[in-house]
């Protein structure tokens, strides 16, 4: 048996071509003729556009048009809902405006430099409207959404009899993805009601549904090209505006049109993490056993859109506890609609509830980590179903160990190192192991070559590297022969890259497809091959693009098969998606987290020292490209838990950080040295290769392991991220600065 | 950005006359800040007056004084053996800013010329003194955690943003300007303003006035100095506050201490106060202490960057210490 290519650290398929400039991203198509396009967005957060002028603009150089709600074309979508209903921002529908920073009109022109000038030369007056963007000041509007009910088992707020209690806010700021390519599109009108996309997405077909809708045109004539992205983390998860405004001044111009957002406008335009406040109260007995655990969110969304996410989600089932409430409600404010950003709402939610249980902790005076293991969840309390696998205890103990975990001395501001305060801290996370519904198709032609083809996405896993092991297993062909294409609306069907699960949905119905290849060619032979007349397709031994007899006797290349029969490909298509397993088992993916941390004693300055990471995610196909997603998830929960914080004037409703220097992803700097494993089992149940999900855990709980590792170090809780030396600093003693 | 002219004179009188017969003119070199204003709308130059073709890109000895064209490199200038040796402040500080591809591209001169980072500042949808004289000042009722603790007014309470700055403030630096009139030097320490009744000015060099050089007077600080700058992420971020210390100690005597600040003024901080109170003691922690008071009485603190004044206390004696023990 030849050696298996999944759980291979095998190189990403199309890694020469990312780093040598090979790989077309969608800004750089170009469209004969194609113009530039440019924003003008609002300077106000509430009220109406009075008037747009647009003489300047049109005078200047270049420009072809300046589209707004004065002249768009319409959109017949639009016309199924009412405005004021929650139905989105339908740009260029009306002059109202909802937020600051909403696109009021595009400029087109024949270079990019003269749209952005003639862009500036627009001048919008405004009837202007009290606006509300401050969270606190507004929770007395919070609601609740119909798809986020209140949750409850055994009694409500069972927490406040118990011996031990902890009960803490948690807040977080609104974060931005912030992806190194920025959003945009090109938008080219082939004929009038046919369209071309050069997009940036993490789904071609759901730009497809959602374009189909909204212009009311044939699915077939939406062509959606997005094969390269840039990272994304969320932000590309569907339409925004920005992306009908172009399509829409396209359709105006009759020309092919492209706009690339600015940095300042990926913090309006595009989504972000909704700023959150959660409060945690937990009680357990003397000796360490939760009794009962009570989570409630509250957290933004946009005046025309309840966006919802998984805030509260792990709390109902991570731990052992027979009383647990949950509530989770929005506060609408004079802001563009959130969108799911790495880990998503798990991540919102871990910080607060891996915090609090670090806390209550100190308060039983038993270890963060024992305390985790005695009150483990060994079935899911909230569906009462046993897990489809769950490796956590082994997690547990991996990253315990290569962290050191058992040398920590555990009272707050007992260690010391070089004059910095040190200090260890962990938590856990967890995210629903998905999968959805995939088609893919499987072309072997006659030279021994596989394409398959699908239209997912790859924001940056390195999807076409595992769909190819995948196939390699399954086929017996060499993964050099094998091409895995995505980004192309015209493939068969799959759902957008998000929610951990490409793997999972795509990568079973490229096992499926393959075994239906194998099928298909087993017939083959056996039909027209008269040593394979007497054998059946399970018989049939499947290496090196050869079907062998199972006496091994008799070899035949597929090049051969294919060609015997004069046939220049074979070519099947399967839909693959999970079954009756997914409701007799709960499916998650785990991860730990610990990190150690230095704190300088008299700046208040926290720089992590090592992390070690651990996953369970099933059985990982690529060992290489797994370990770079975690780490990648890691510098997000860096950022998250140190740096990440776009700061709002609410007088204004602007952002007054907007821009990569002061906005803080990470740098190098921050990054210290990041140890991954996986547990590497695989999961039975959840599809054919036994792989649970990994972006998202990579992130979800990272956060609470650096600042319960703060507090290890310096005695000092912080509850609201991020964790900057203004938080420490007041409490770290001024008496002893030390260099 | 606006449409603009743009020239490239090949001497330091043909670049004085262009700017002279444009007052909307701008000079440019490595551009790292220039282009973000001209891309925000904040400056709009008709014409840019590209510089970097000018003979000013020498470091010399001259005597005992380190001369600095303008043109230099903050990455050449940091790497520079003769700052590495004689100035190690210098080349601390200059590593300590920006990034290294933005410290590939700024000039001296440039990072001299620098604008505030202050955000209303370049949001030209904001209010701002500085930007639109008499508009209001966005920071004092807004967001202002990177603010100014020392020297601001009621019209402006920016910070300057450079590290390099501290350190030739703190190094009696002496700048050398070319204008109209011929040649003219100024103090280092006097270059950069406060902002009192006119934010919109940074400094004190005429329009048509360009910077030649920057010298560094000989000294004997090339052991006990620090730079320390506290910022929220590791590299490529402003400081919430800096700390340059040079000292020269023997016989367990301060016998001469610089002290300047960066992130806490409208220009970089000299601490005439803390040094004098230095000068002449032993290098405890009782004097750093007693240092960092004097340093920081009289600051003046804003809603979110009441921080700084404690941060500046502890970071002023942390790089006192520092200085002291290398």
């Amino acid at each position: 048996m030849k050696k298996p290519q999944t759980g291979q650290p095998m190189d990403r398929v199309d890694g020469r071509l990312k780093v040598t400039g090979g790989a077309k991203y969608f800004a750089d198509h170009q469209p004969a003729d194609m113009q530039f396009a440019a924003l003008v967005c609002s300077t106000i957060s509430c009220g109406a556009i009075a008037s747009i002028s647009t003489t300047k603009a049109l005078r200047a150089p270049g420009v072809a048009d300046v589209v707004s709600h004065l002249n768009a074309p319409p959109v017949p979508g639009y016309k199924k809902t009412n405005p004021g209903d929650k139905n989105g921002l339908q740009i260029f529908r009306d002059n109202r405006i909802y937020s600051n920073g909403q696109p009021v009109a595009i400029v087109v022109a024949n270079t990019m430099e003269r749209a952005v000038y003639a862009a500036s030369l627009v001048e919008v007056q405004y009837n202007q409207e009290t606006h509300y963007t401050n969270m606190e000041a507004g929770m007395d509007k919070a609601f609740q959404n119909n798809r986020m009910k209140d949750y409850s088992r055994g009694e409500i707020n069972a927490w406040q009899k118990a011996p031990v209690t902890h009960s803490a806010q948690y807040t977080i700021p609104l974060e931005v993805h912030n992806p190194m390519e920025l959003a945009g599109i090109i938008a080219h009108w082939t004929s009038p009601d046919t369209l071309t996309l050069y997009a940036k997405t993490q789904g071609v077909k759901s730009v497809q549904e959602t374009i189909q809708e909204l212009f009311e045109i044939p699915e077939q004539n939406i062509t959606v090209h997005s094969r390269f992205v840039g990272g994304a983390f969320g932000m590309a998860l569907r339409v925004w505006p920005l992306e009908i405004a172009t399509i829409l001044a396209a359709k105006k111009i009759r020309k092919p049109v492209k706009l690339v957002i600015t940095r300042e406008q990926m913090f309006t335009l595009v989504g972000y993490r909704p700023n959150s406040s959660q409060k945690i109260s937990m009680g357990a007995t003397a000796d360490g056993k939760l009794t009962g655990i009570t989570h409630e969110a509250v957290a933004i969304t946009s005046p025309y859109e309840d966006f919802t996410e998984g805030i509260v989600a792990m709390t109902k089932f991570m731990y052992d506890c027979p009383n647990v409430n949950t509530r989770y409600q929005l506060v609408p404010l004079n802001m563009s609609t959130p969108i799911w950003m790495r880990g998503p709402g798990e991540a919102t939610g871990s910080f607060a509830l891996e915090s609090a249980i670090d806390e209550l902790s100190y308060k039983l005076k038993i270890d963060p980590l024992q305390l985790r293991i005695l009150n483990h969840a060994d079935t899911d309390p909230e569906r009462n179903l046993p897990f489809s696998s769950k490796y956590l205890k082994e997690a547990y103990q991996i990253g315990a160990e290569k962290i050191g975990w058992s040398s920590r001395n555990p009272a707050p501001r007992s260690m010391q190192e070089n004059g910095m305060l040190v200090g260890y801290g962990m938590s856990s996370g967890t995210f629903g192991a998905y999968r959805g519904k995939a088609t893919v198709s499987a072309i072997l032609k006659s030279d021994g070559t596989l394409t398959l083809q699908s239209a997912a996405a790859d924001i940056g896993p390195g999807t076409a590297t595992a769909m190819v092991q995948i196939a390699a297993d399954v086929t017996g062909i060499s993964p050099d022969k094998i091409t895995f294409m995505l980004g192309e609306s015209t493939f068969p069907y799959a759902p957008e890259q998000g929610g951990s699960a490409t793997v999972s949905t795509v990568g079973s119905a490229v096992s499926d497809v393959c075994h239906a290849l194998l099928k298909e060619l087993a017939n083959l032979a056996i039909s027209q091959v008269p040593a394979f007349k007497q054998t059946t397709p399970e018989l049939i031994i499947y290496e090196d693009g050869q079907l062998i007899t199972a006496d091994r006797q008799t070899k035949i290349t597929h090049e051969a098969l294919l060609q015997q029969q004069k046939l220049p490909e074979v070519k099947v298509t399967a839909t693959s998606q999970g079954g009756e397993e997914r409701k007799k088992y709960s499916m998650y993916s785990f991860s730990v987290h610990f990190a150690k941390v230095h704190v300088h004693p008299a700046t208040g300055v926290v720089r992590i020292q090592h992390i070690v990471s651990v996953a369970d995610a099933g059985a990982i196909v690529n060992t290489k490209t797994a370990r770079s997603q975690m780490i990648g998830g890691v510098v997000g929960g860096i950022g998250m838990a140190l740096t990440e914080e776009a700061i709002l004037d609410h007088r204004f409703g602007r952002f007054v950080n907007n821009n990569y220097a002061d906005y803080h992803v990470p740098v190098n700097a921050d990054t210290p040295p990041t140890d991954v494993y996986f547990v590497n089992k695989k999961d039975p149940y959840i599809n054919p290769m036994g792989s649970k999900g990994l972006g998202e855990i990579a992130l979800i709980g990272f956060a609470a392991a650096v600042s319960n590792a703060v507090f290890h170090a310096t005695g000092i809780r912080v509850r609201d991220l991020p964790i900057t030396p203004d938080k420490l600093l007041h409490i770290v003693s001024t008496e002893n600065a030390t260099a | 950005m606006n449409p603009f002219s743009y020239v490239r004179p090949n001497s330091l009188k043909a670049a004085i006359d262009a700017m002279a017969r444009d007052h909307s003119a701008r000079f440019i070199a490595g551009g790292t800040n220039l282009l973000d204003l001209m891309k925000n709308g904040v400056t709009l130059p008709e014409k840019l007056i590209d510089i970097n073709q000018l003979p000013l890109r020498e470091i010399r000895q001259d005597g005992n004084t380190l001369h600095i064209g303008a043109l230099v490199l903050n990455s050449d200038l940091a790497a520079h053996e003769l700052v590495k040796t004689q100035h190690p402040l210098l080349s601390e500080a200059l590593l300590a800013g920006a990034s290294q591809q933005l410290r590939n591209m700024a000039t001296v001169g440039g990072n001299m010329m620098q604008r505030t980072r202050c955000t209303y500042f370049y949001d030209t949808s904001m209010p701002c003194n500085k930007r639109q004289p008499n508009s209001g000042c966005g920071a004092i009722g807004g967001i202002n955690r990177m603010h100014a603790i020392f020297g601001a007014s009621d019209n402006c309470i920016a910070v300057h943003p450079s590290d390099m700055c501290v350190a030739l403030a703190a190094l009696d630096a002496t700048v050398l300007v070319a204008g109209p009139k011929g040649e003219r030097r100024i103090p280092f320490t006097d270059f950069h303003r406060l902002p009192g009744n006119t934010p919109q000015l940074d400094n004190n060099l005429a329009k048509n006035e360009l910077i030649t050089a920057v010298e560094i007077p000989p000294h004997p600080f090339t052991k006990h100095i620090c730079y320390l700058k506290v910022r929220d992420r590791a590299s490529y971020a402003f400081a919430l506050v800096s700390v340059a210390v040079a000292m020269d100690i023997s016989d367990n005597v301060i016998r001469n201490i610089r002290i300047a600040m960066g992130g806490v003024a409208h220009k970089p901080w000299r601490l005439p106060d803390a040094e004098k109170a230095l000068t002449g003691k032993a290098p405890t922690s009782d004097n750093f202490r007693l240092a960092a008071t004097i340093a920081t009485q009289g600051a003046k603190t804003y809603a979110h960057n009441g921080f700084k004044k404690d941060l500046a206390f502890n970071s002023i004696q942390t790089a006192l210490l520092k200085a002291a023990t290398a």
